[in-house]
């Protein structure tokens, strides 16, 4: 098993998908000859021609439109969008067709699609590339919404989006693509979309997380254990439809709770959570539940992007005080 | 009417939600069409060809569908052609251009037509575009884009044979304006007389499309009194039937709206159906 990057796990999915399916065809934006930007589909072109592997002319609605028209006569599109800070000229095919064409056809018609874009801070990138929206997406009834956070999560998830029969954002963090390692084996095999993972097992408190930001999550939950505490780290991953047995059952042991994203703090992902966990979670819990997340402000240029990603400390610091509430 | 006459069934539409005469033609029954706008989903299931797009709502955001559409068809070297209509608002958004300019790069077989009504709602064509035509838009795609005249069905099949013709043939891709104009209210809910002028209407009246093509067969004694009252009694007992068939159609359990959202309706969700069961049950 070779060890590889997470951008070269994606590679790696998108050419075994080419493939074994010739209906999957993959375009966007300079993807062809380029590559794309980070290299995700390198190669590509070269091996399964201009027809399969194509360069779209600069238009990002266009790109989730033609993924709704070419999913909706059979083909398996894989549309690329180069950051995620444009995605929002989809937002319209995403919400109006993409998610609702089966549901608005009673099955007659179906969207099989994957959009892929990069996402997050931390490459020191220029404005707008550092976004991650991800909570504008979650909202959206019959979508699909994927972010892994290794090499290996990467390859099972995005195939597993592959193989879906309803549309999915496989959102990419940028700064894994060549940050993170790990050992891939190239075996076609698909992970869930319905489940969460456990990373680390622990008994005091409940990290959760998605994407990169479980870099910092871990590196937490080491520290907490040299003070004593012991904690449970949970990739999320799916993060629509969201698998929340294993928040609650998780939190069912632990008692304690911290929500760690990358995204701005009001209305994203983590406030969801902390519902369920009033909802469902209640008699369990030891303290409140605590939301670890990006500042409510506009994500700053590189110069202070570090001090908007949520740190070490302050995932610990957040851990520590549900340990010692009271 | 015209451009869905000139279509084949393994041609793909992609229809706004004016286009009942066209999904009429394409096989999707009235009583479908009732059920849709009669707020039911079961309409979409249509009995047309399985392929077709429903009604699109959002305007114009069908045209990147239909590139999408003739690049699959292409692609898998498919006889098809897919067939876009859209309205004179449409083709101010982005959407609309977008798709274009994609289908001249690929040359792809699809075929847009604009239903030019001079209206989009109470917003007349000068304030839609200062281009002198609609047609003209294609040429800064790459290809070739005509007007024609809306009102008359003859002007309309013959424009669209040509054009869907010429796509099939992997010529690529055609734009037709079709000059027409919106001769009642934009809804039920709408009221024109507060944006234009009746006698305006009433000058419209005289290029009546179906009227001229009753006038026109009759020239040509190809049309008579007898013919004429047959006909309508015909539409009319047509009508009936698919009225009596539509308000007929049962009413759905509420929790069906959980139904065809994802393939299998993921676990997570399963509560909120139950609730809703549960509700409409007790
Ligand atoms: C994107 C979008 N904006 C606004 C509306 C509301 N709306 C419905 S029809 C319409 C006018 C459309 O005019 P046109 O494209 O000329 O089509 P027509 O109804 O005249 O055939 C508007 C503004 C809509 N359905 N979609
Ligand atoms: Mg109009």
């Amino acid at each position: 098993m070779p060890e590889v990057t997470l951008v070269d796990a994606i590679n790696l999915v998108l050419a075994r998908a080419m493939q074994d399916d010739p209906n999957v065809i993959v375009f966007g934006e300079d993807v062809g000859i380029n590559g794309g930007v980070f290299r995700a589909t390198a190669g590509l072109q070269q091996r399964f021609g201009p027809e399969r592997v194509l360069d779209t002319p600069l238009a990002e609605l266009l790109i989730s439109g033609l993924c709704v028209g070419m999913a909706s006569q059979g083909l398996k599109p894989v549309g690329e969008i180069q950051f995620m800070g444009f995605i929002y000229p989809c937002i319209d095919q995403l919400v109006n067709h993409a998610s609702r064409l089966r549901h608005r056809t009673q099955g007659r018609l179906s969207c099989p699609m994957v959009l892929r874009a990069p996402c997050g801070a931390g490459i020191r990138a220029p404005e707008h590339h550092s976004e991650h929206t991800e909570a504008m997406l979650t909202h959206i009834p019959g979508l699909r919404v994927v972010i892994p956070s290794s090499p290996e999560r990467a390859y099972g998830l995005l195939l597993a989006a592959i193989h879906d029969p309803d549309p999915v954002v496989f959102l990419e963090p940028t700064r894994l693509y060549r940050g993170a390692r790990g050992l891939v084996d190239d075996n076609g095999e698909a992970l869930s979309l319905d489940v969460a993972f456990v990373l680390r097992e622990g008994r005091d408190v409940t990290l959760i997380g998605w994407g990169a930001i479980l870099k910092e999550t871990l590196a937490a939950a080491e520290a907490l254990a040299d003070e004593g505490i012991s904690a449970e780290v949970i990739d999320l991953a799916t993060l629509k439809p969201y698998d929340a047995e294993t928040i609650l059952a998780s939190v069912a042991k632990t008692g304690r709770c911290v929500i760690v994203h990358e995204a701005a703090r009001t209305g994203g992902l983590g406030a969801e959570i902390a519902a369920l966990l009033a909802e469902r979670g209640l008699t369990s819990l030891l303290a409140p539940v605590a939301r670890v997340a990006g500042y409510d402000t506009v994500i700053p240029l590189p110069r202070l992007e570090q001090s908007y990603i949520p740190s070490i400390n302050r995932i610990v610091s957040a851990a520590r005080r549900a340990c010692r509430f009271t | 009417m015209g451009v869905a006459s000139a279509m084949r069934q393994e041609d793909v539409l992609l229809p706004s939600y004016r286009d009942n005469g066209a999904l009429l033609w394409r096989g999707v029954k009235m009583e479908e069409i009732l059920l849709y706008w009669g707020g039911d989903e079961r309409g979409n299931l249509s009995s047309g060809p399985p392929h077709d797009f429903p009604f699109c709502i959002p305007v114009g955001s069908q045209a990147p569908h239909a590139a999408g559409v003739a690049y699959a068809l292409k692609f898998r070297k498919q006889q098809g052609v897919a067939v876009c209509l859209l309205g004179d608002g449409a083709t101010s958004k982005g959407d609309m251009y977008e798709a274009m300019n994609f289908a001249g790069v690929h040359r792809l077989p699809v075929v847009f037509v604009v239903n030019n009504n001079q209206w989009a709602i109470s917003v007349p064509l000068k304030l839609q575009t200062a281009a002198q035509t609609l047609a003209q838009k294609a040429i800064a795609a790459g290809f070739y884009g005509e007007q024609v005249d809306g009102n008359d069905i003859v002007a309309v099949r013959e424009a669209a044979n040509e054009a869907i013709d010429h796509a099939r043939r992997g010529c690529g891709p055609r734009l037709i304006e079709a000059l027409t104009y919106r001769l009642g209210d934009h809804t039920t809910a709408d009221d024109a007389a507060r944006y234009r002028l009746p006698q305006d209407v009433q000058m419209r009246w005289k290029e009546e499309p179906i009227a001229r093509l009753r006038a026109y067969l009759v020239s040509q004694k190809a049309w008579g009194k007898a013919e004429e009252e047959e006909l309508s009694s015909h539409c009319q007992r047509e009508i009936d039937a698919a009225v009596e068939r539509y308000l007929a159609t049962s009413s759905r359990a509420p929790e069906t709206m959980f139904e065809h959202l994802y393939k299998d309706l993921p676990a997570v969700y399963a509560a909120q159906r139950e609730e809703l069961e549960g509700l409409a049950n007790a």
